[in-house]
């Protein structure tokens, strides 16, 4: 007898393979002659393929493959077309945006009009992968959930790297596109505007996204463990509850006093997610447009506790005549 | 099938087991030691492992002082020739610095090191010019900058350690081979792992701007919204950057947490900040002044070898003193024994006035 308590999938039922339902005149041929891999069975669906590629994810994969070439090639020239030191240095390396003084007017090449090319084809390429979520989801008759999901994702990489730069008059406050190099813009951008934790925006994304794993690991945590009542089959039980889903909500309640339903635990999940990168793309366009320093701020309105003080108090020696 | 389970679950313990390997190999290996600094709560604790402490102390020895010498006899000047910035030590007094000189800086060397040993008073030497305007920096960062060296004082030992170069030393960093006609690879003087900023991506040159130039290293502004005009904050993301990089380099050279110098909930304030922070702003004043003042008028005195790849001068930073201890040997006031390296420089002036005072005393 089938056991669902497991952590990995131990038991694979297979059907018949197909491509799935017929799609409409005008769409593309699906690509891939479905098969069988074990492997992935324990983590997923044993079946592999087919693809629906189509026009826009096509397209889509073009502009990235480029954008991804030439922030390669721009690593690869950045250490002397050392292949050696380019996977030395991957974490280290970036396409940096243009210096502050080219504002926003177009750099030369080599001074970050890179840049400004791979933001461009990335955001094309971004864009037109959101339009083929969108047009997959209608085409199977699903809502458009995950693609408004995705989008929230967008909005955040569009604040950071094109709304904010704008607004602030230069590129170069834009984001570089390198592992380590980003995360320094990520501390950089803090500690110039006075410490983004005091950007309550900043904050609700936090709790957004420490929420989003709680709820995650309370929801995985109760589906597996109500596996053994036929709980994973949670869409009829939205409507036909049976023992599982009565026993997983008796936990809640009995642990906590309150219980998500089958349906609203996945809108709780949901709104989770999409305001993380919602709140935190506010948060970060407010950075330097309106509020120049989140420490002073949260001081003026408040939210910053002083504390006694420990230390003999020091003077900005600038302000003693210094230089 | 349960020996495929088997074997899957095997092979995925090693995996585990090679990744995790792998990920380690990059820390620093523990017991660590946390020191409390500020208010409770405020996790301004300093963070030492012991074995790290251990080749820091290693490092940070201070070696005995040769005994005194007496201060009574003839002075230098008027037994020696060509003796220009110790001229009014006593001949026993001086040659006991020389001889502390060597052993700080040229142990392996000895006196041929900076002198032409058939002619003492020879300035032939580029070493011996040199020496000699390394002793009149010593006495004025022993005399004009006791807001940062205090009392304790530098010696020629502070950033020798008995190497005739300072093991801790910076020069203006070398382009890449093809810099000049790559329209691609911009690094921007940043993204590469560099020991200036502690092998992070930061800007790897935070010394040129800052310790030789005067550019503006605070980037917060006072006010809590942007304001626009005549008192706008301009700083930009790159610029704290910078600014990030030279707290690093201060950070590792000194071997000290952020927190040994800010509030880090704040960085900018001062009234939350420990004292250290004060110390530390004129210290980068006094690296700033040694660099302009006496490292670059140096640069013609120089062989070309000693001369950075782009031809300037050796210069000192943060870790050219401090190398891995937040007071360079942990404190010790070497300069003490060492009178000579403590008074101001003798200028003709000041040797003027005293041979005035010295006559009034006569009379």
């Amino acid at each position: 007898m089938a056991e669902y308590q497991n952590l990995f999938t131990a038991v694979q039922a297979t059907g018949p393979l197909g491509d799935g339902a017929p799609l409409p005149r005008g769409d593309w041929r699906r690509s891939g002659k479905p098969f069988l891999w074990h492997l992935i069975g324990r983590i997923g669906n044993a079946q592999i393929g087919p693809v629906y590629l189509g026009g826009l994810g096509v397209a889509s994969l073009v502009f990235g493959t480029l954008a991804f070439n030439i922030i390669g090639f721009n690593m690869l020239a950045s250490v002397d077309w050392s292949p050696l030191r380019l996977i030395q240095q991957l974490f280290w390396l970036a396409l940096e945006p243009p210096a502050p003084q080219y504002g926003l007017s177009i750099p030369p090449l080599a001074q970050g009009g890179w840049w400004l090319i791979v933001g461009f084809l990335l955001t094309v390429s971004m864009m037109l992968w959101w339009v083929r979520t969108y047009r997959r989801a209608r085409q199977l008759g699903l809502g458009t959930h995950i693609a408004w999901a995705f989008a929230a994702a967008i909005w955040l990489y569009l604040v950071c790297g094109f709304f904010r730069p704008i607004l602030m008059g230069s590129w170069s406050e834009a984001v570089p596109f390198g592992i380590f190099p980003h995360l320094d813009w990520v501390s950089a951008i803090s500690l110039r505007h006075g410490n983004l934790f005091y950007n309550p925006f900043h904050a609700l994304s936090i709790v957004f996204l420490y929420g989003s794993v709680l709820l995650f690991a309370m929801h995985g945590a109760t589906i597996l463990a109500v596996g053994r009542y036929g709980g994973e089959r949670e869409i009829e039980q939205i409507v036909d509850r049976g023992t599982a889903s009565e026993r997983a909500a008796l936990f809640w309640r009995w642990t906590m006093g309150f219980n998500a339903t089958m349906e609203s635990i996945h809108r709780w999940a949901w709104w989770f997610a999409v305001l993380c990168p919602l709140t935190g793309g506010i948060g970060i366009l407010l950075t330097g447009t309106v509020v120049d320093n989140w420490y002073l701020w949260s001081m003026k309105h408040g939210v910053v506790p002083s504390y006694p003080q420990v230390f003999p108090v020091s003077i900005d020696p600038a302000l003693l005549g210094g230089k | 099938m349960s020996n495929f389970s088997t074997r899957i679950s095997t092979s995925l313990r090693w995996v585990g087991a090679i990744l995790g390997a792998a990920i380690l190999v990059g820390c620093e290996r523990p017991p660590v030691e946390t020191v409390q600094g500020g208010y409770r709560g405020t996790s301004m604790g300093q963070v030492y492992n012991q074995r790290v402490v251990n080749q820091d102390l290693a490092k940070n020895t201070a070696p005995a002082s040769l005994p005194p010498a007496s201060a009574d006899g003839p002075k230098a000047k008027d037994i020696y020739q060509n003796v220009k910035v110790l001229g009014d030590l006593s001949v026993a007094e001086f040659a006991r610095t020389m001889a502390s000189i060597t052993a700080w800086v040229a142990p392996d060397q000895g006196c041929g090191y900076c002198h032409d040993l058939a002619n003492l008073a020879d300035d032939s030497k580029y070493t011996k010019v040199v020496a000699r305007r390394m002793i009149e920096m010593t006495k004025h960062v022993n005399t004009d900058w006791k807001k940062h060296v205090a009392d304790t004082g530098v010696t020629c030992y502070t950033c020798h350690r008995g190497n005739p170069v300072p093991a801790e030393i910076w020069f203006a960093p070398k382009d890449r081979k093809h810099a000049a006609n790559s329209v691609m690879g911009d690094l921007a003087g940043q993204n590469i792992a560099s020991p200036t900023v502690a092998l992070t991506s930061l800007p790897f040159d935070p010394f040129t701007p800052y310790l030789l130039g005067d550019a503006p290293i605070r980037v917060n502004g006072t006010e809590a919204l942007k304001v626009t005009g005549a008192g706008a904050n301009r700083a930009s993301t790159k610029q704290a950057e910078h600014t990030y990089g030279l707290m690093v380099h201060m950070s590792d050279s000194l071997g000290v947490n952020c927190t040994y110098c800010h509030n880090t909930r704040s960085f900018q304030s001062w009234s939350e900040a420990p004292p250290q922070r004060v110390t530390a702003w004129h210290g980068i004043r006094m690296a700033r002044d040694l660099n302009n003042a006496y490292m670059q008028p140096l640069t013609p005195t120089f062989p070309a070898e000693r001369l950075g790849p782009k031809g300037d001068v050796a210069k000192v930073n943060c870790a050219t003193c401090h190398q891995g201890a937040w007071k360079p040997l942990y404190g010790t006031a070497m300069a003490k024994d060492h009178p000579s390296l403590m008074a101001t420089v003798a200028t003709a002036a000041n040797a003027d006035t005293a041979a005035a005072a010295a006559a009034t005393a006569a009379k």
